[in-house]
Formats: C-alpha cells, structure tokens, sequence
C-alpha cells in the first residue's frame, strides 16, 4: 500500500483515539474550569488496568469497558473527595490534578514495571479489510468507527438529553444554571467520570497500536491539552476537528520531519493562539 | 537588629563548607542556592504577577543547553554565560508573547504546552540536542581564574550569584516597577484606566523571570556538567512551582525555604526509596490542599497565633 495511504489511516486512527481522549478534557475544561492534568494518567490507568483485566482471562472488549469504568469510579472519588474541597480554587485544582498525576505514574511504574506492554488486538480485528481495492488494517478501521459512534453519541447526548441540555447550562453560565435549579455541583460529578471513562477506555483500545509504557500519560496530555487550545474548549466539534488536525500533523510529520515532528504538532497551535486565542470553535470569553 | 540579622545570617551561610560537614552536603547546599534562584525567578510571576507558569524548566534548560553548545564551541565563562543569557531571553521573550495570549488558567496551559515542546526538541532535534544521551561539558568554567572544580568553591560562586538575585528581588518588590506589577495581578483593569500598559508590564516581568530561571539553568550545568531533556520534563517545571507554592508565594523569603525543603526532601527521600515522584506528589497535594498560602505564611501565621495567645498567660503571672 501507498506510504502516504497508510500514513492518513494512521492519522484517522490516531485522531479518533485524540477524540476519545479530548472530548472529555474539554468538557471538563469547559464545565468545571479545570485544565485536568490527570487526563493522560487515566489514558494511561485505563490501559494498564486493562492488561491486568486481560492476563486473567478477560476478554479485550469487556475490559476496554471495565478498566474505563474503574478509571471513572477513581476520577469520582477524587472529584468527590479533592476537587470539591478545593471549589472555586482553580489553581488549586489544577496543581493538585499534578500532584496526583505524578503518584498515579509513580504507582503504575511499581505495579506494572517499566517494560511496555502489548495489548493483543482482538482475534476478530486481526488482518486486512479490503476497501475499494486498497487492504486496510481492519483494527484501525475499528478505532476510527469507533470513534465516530462515540462523537454521534456524546452530540446526542449534549444536544438532545435533559442531561446535555443542563451540562451545556453548566458551560454557558454556572450561576444562572444554579439560579434555575440545575444542581451543578453533581453535574461535575458526572462529566468527571464520564470524561475519566472515556479517557480510560481511550487508553484500553489504543493499546493494541500504542502498547502501555511508562510516560504514556506524559505523552498524551501535551496531544489532549493541543487539540482543546486548537478546538476551543467546552466545543465537541472542537475537539472532533481538533483531533484529526493533531493526528495528521503528528504522523505525517514524523515521516517527513522525524526530528521535529513534536515542534510541527504545536504550531497550528502557537498560530490559533495569536491569532484566534479562545480556540477555532471556542467563544471569546465573557 | 535586622542589620545583625542579615549579617549573621550571612556568615553562616558563607561558612556553610566549614559546618556542615562532608562535600557530599556542601553539594546539596549548592543545589539548594541554584534551584533557589530557579524558585526566586517562578516567584516573579507566579507570586508578584499571579501568573503561574508550567513551563519554567523550559527556560532553565535552554540556558543549559545554550551553554553547553557554546562551551563546546571553546568559548570561554564570559561568552558562554553572555550567549546562553541572551538565548533564554529570546526564548522568554518568544514564551512571554504567545503565553501571554491567556491569562489564568489559558496562561497555565499554554505554559505547559510551550515546555513540553522544548521538551519535545531537547529529546527528539537529536542533531542539536543530542537526543536522550544529552550533552557533556568538559569540567567547570573558571572565571576571573577562579577555580569552580571543589565543592566548596561551586558553593561560593553559587552564593555570590544567589545573593546577587536576592539583592536583585529586594530591589524589584521595593521598585514602583514591583508595584505596578503586584498591581496587574490584583487589578488589571484598574491599573489599565490608570494608563499602565498591562501587557508591557507582565512581559517584563516574564522577562525578569526568565532572565533568573536562566542563570540557574547555567549554574545547574555547571553543576552538573551534563544536561539532558530530564532537566526540562513538565516534573522539572511542577518541582520549581512546588518550591514556590511550597514556601508561600509572592513572599522574597518562601521560594528559598521551599528551595531547600524540596531539595533537601527529594536527597532524603530518594537515599531510603525510589519513589521520589510519589512523594513529590503527594506533598504538592498535601500542601495544596492542608497549606494553601505555603510554610513560610503558614509559619508566620502560626508564630502570630502562639504570640497573641501567650500574652494574657503572661499578663495573669505578673
């Protein structure tokens, strides 16, 4: 297959993860005010998780599902337990998010060691689909339906539920959505586990294309924290278009600039922030 | 008295090689001073400008690589530390500008951002980095013909520069300059209808702050005589922030205190296990959560509240 080909399926596959990934940053970006450094540690916990679920007979599906839930049931406890403590500090939440981070890669690099672990691509997935005559990986084409259904179903979520009508409440104005009966608080709750969810499930499905090594999370915060900047954040189209952008940027310029291909994935960045800071789909702050 | 203060202060900080007792300490002691500068230089904006930064280790490890390449080019203290200071302020000019598209938490963001690129070229731009390997300096500089190679006189070089941007820090919190920007922290918009250029003001200070950063980045090279990208990790940048948090912000003595309670900590913690990051966590939540204004308010604020209730005690014994 063409070299170029297979660079824009990696891009499609690597942006679909990013959407995964990053939906839930921005929404909590955008509901709570919390830059939440934790993301790429769940990505990561998820992934591991994940591993362990598999190595006692588990199979890959109902542990992608399982090690995202106790991903979000962590996330829970530690919105419910610090972040709450810590309401209307933002800075604080932000560096406690850091802080966590840190014990959460600490803690993983004890259980899990630091050799990278594969996930086995599900039996099913294995091999090539052929497309209009062009053979596809089949798994990679997986991640990507995978992630269309996800994008589909977080804007129904958002744009059609009682749910999604009071979360974009949330986003548009805390107080007056306070006003109004909308219990805002539990509403952090939710988008947390459910961006944690997401982030870990994220993490358990890449696995079998990225493996889970130490300083995975290191890796996919930077990526996460790009796509919201260039998106705008509380914007899923934001995270959607932001998502792909990165993907491509970030393996076509690995094989054409393979030493500065992390400097290339920043600049559409530095470009948005000058000359659009509140992000392609972001609106201007009030 | 706080003249007596100072100037004891002072001599026991200069005898610190004949008390403290081993080189292996005298080290620590000069860590401590040159991450000090590092946490005096986050505080400008963190504290002074209430812009808290992510990316600082950036900085710090621009100025070493800078000095590094330009050392091994053969030149000699002088050009080395003219080049790599003039490098970190180009970079703290380029970070100041795109950084200071947000404030807040945007600020943060983009802070952690920017570090991460440089963290990105100091691993991936091997051609110019070195890569993983990182880059070597053959022995310490000596400048004026001073020799930097024993413990002891890394100690007291590093010292002079210490007092340098602590005289320097005294200076710009008195200056109307430390005004102004005290004053863009607590009200932009005011100081905006006053006809102060906010902007101007925050970019300076990132200026100041990056120049600092820079000269502990030098110092921590020749410490070292080594860098790699570990130096400039987001972990580099969070320690720097935690020293400043740690100690109290916006206070000229907390970054110092901090300094030395996270190096000290970290020498400790890392002699008994290897789990330093947990413990560097655990700490930045506990201290953020328990200790929100930091040890140095903290301990004033406890001193206070120990005075006030032991007076009427000493009032009923007389």
């Amino acid at each position: 297959m063409n070299l170029w080909l297979v660079l824009a399926v990696n891009s499609v596959t690597l942006g679909g993860l990013l959407f995964l990934l990053s939906a839930g940053f921005s929404l909590i970006f955008g509901l709570m005010k919390i830059p939440n450094l934790t993301h790429g540690s769940f990505f990561m916990l998820g992934a591991y998780l994940a591993t362990s679920l598999i190595a006692h007979g588990v199979d890959f599906w109902t542990a992608a599902v399982v090690g995202g839930l106790l991903v979000a049931v962590f996330g829970g406890i530690v919105e419910r337990l610090i972040l709450r403590r810590l309401a209307g500090a933002e800075l604080a939440q932000v560096l406690v998010t850091l802080g966590l981070s840190f014990m959460i890669a600490d803690v993983c690099l004890m259980v899990w060691t630091g050799d990278p672990i594969r996930i086995a691509t599900p039996s099913a997935l294995r091999g090539a689909t052929s497309v209009a005559g062009l053979g596809f990986p089949t798994y990679r084409l997986a991640i990507s339906l995978i992630a269309v259904v996800f994008a589909v179903a977080l804007w129904a979520l958002l744009d059609r539920t009682r749910l999604g009508a009071m979360i974009r409440a949330g986003v548009d104005d805390p107080a007056m959505a306070r006003v109004v009966g909308i219990r805002v608080s539990r509403l952090f709750t939710v988008v947390f586990c459910l961006g944690a969810w997401l982030a870990g499930f994220a993490g358990v499905i890449g696995g079998p294309i990225l493996s889970v090594y130490p300083g995975l999370d290191g890796e996919m915060l930077p990526l996460a924290l790009v796509v919201v900047i260039l998106g705008g954040s509380g914007s899923l189209l934001g995270s959607l278009v932001g998502s792909f952008v990165v993907g491509f940027l970030y393996n076509f310029g690995q094989a054409m600039f393979p030493e500065l291909a992390y400097v290339v994935l920043f600049l559409p960045m530095l470009i948005v922030l000058v000359v659009r800071p509140q992000g392609l789909f972001g609106r201007p702050a009030a | 008295m706080s003249r007596l203060a100072l100037g004891v202060a002072l001599a026991i900080l200069a005898a610190v090689p004949y008390w403290v007792g081993g080189t292996y300490y005298v080290n620590i002691a000069s860590q401590v001073l040159f991450y000090a500068i590092l946490a005096l230089g986050v505080n400008v904006l963190a504290g002074y400008a209430g812009l808290v930064s992510l990316g600082h280790a950036g900085l710090f490890g621009i100025a070493a690589y800078a000095g590094a390449r330009i050392m091994n080019e053969g030149y000699g203290p002088v050009g080395v530390t003219v080049g790599a200071l003039a490098v970190t302020l180009l970079a703290s000019a380029i970070f100041a500008v795109l950084a200071l598209r947000g404030t807040g938490l945007g600020f943060v963001m983009i802070t952690v951002a920017l570090g991460q690129i440089v963290w990105g070229v100091a691993y991936r731009w091997i051609s110019i980095t070195n890569g993983d390997n990182g880059i070597a300096i053959r022995g310490r500089p000596s400048p004026l013909g001073l020799s930097l190679t024993s413990p002891a006189g890394f100690y007291w070089a590093t010292l002079v520069v210490f007092l340098l941007a602590v005289a320097t820090m005294a200076v710009f919190v008195a200056s109307p300059f430390g005004a102004s920007v005290r004053g863009t922290r607590d009200q932009p918009r005011r100081m905006n209808a006053l006809g102060y250029h906010v902007w101007m003001i925050r970019f300076l200070a990132f200026l100041f702050s990056g120049f600092w950063s820079g000269v502990a980045g030098l110092l921590y090279l020749y410490y070292n005589q080594f860098v790699s990208p570990q130096a400039v990790a987001l972990t580099a940048s969070a320690e720097a922030l935690l020293m400043v948090i740690a100690g109290g912000t916006a206070t000229l003595l907390g970054p110092i205190a901090g300094a030395a309670l996270v190096v000290i900590m970290k020498n400790v913690v890392s002699a008994y296990i290897e789990r330093w990051n947990f413990v560097l966590g655990a700490i930045f939540v506990a201290i953020v959560v328990f200790m929100p204004d930091g040890l140095v308010p903290g301990a004033r604020r406890l001193w206070r509240w120990a005075r006030a209730s032991a007076r009427p005690a000493l009032r009923s014994v007389g």
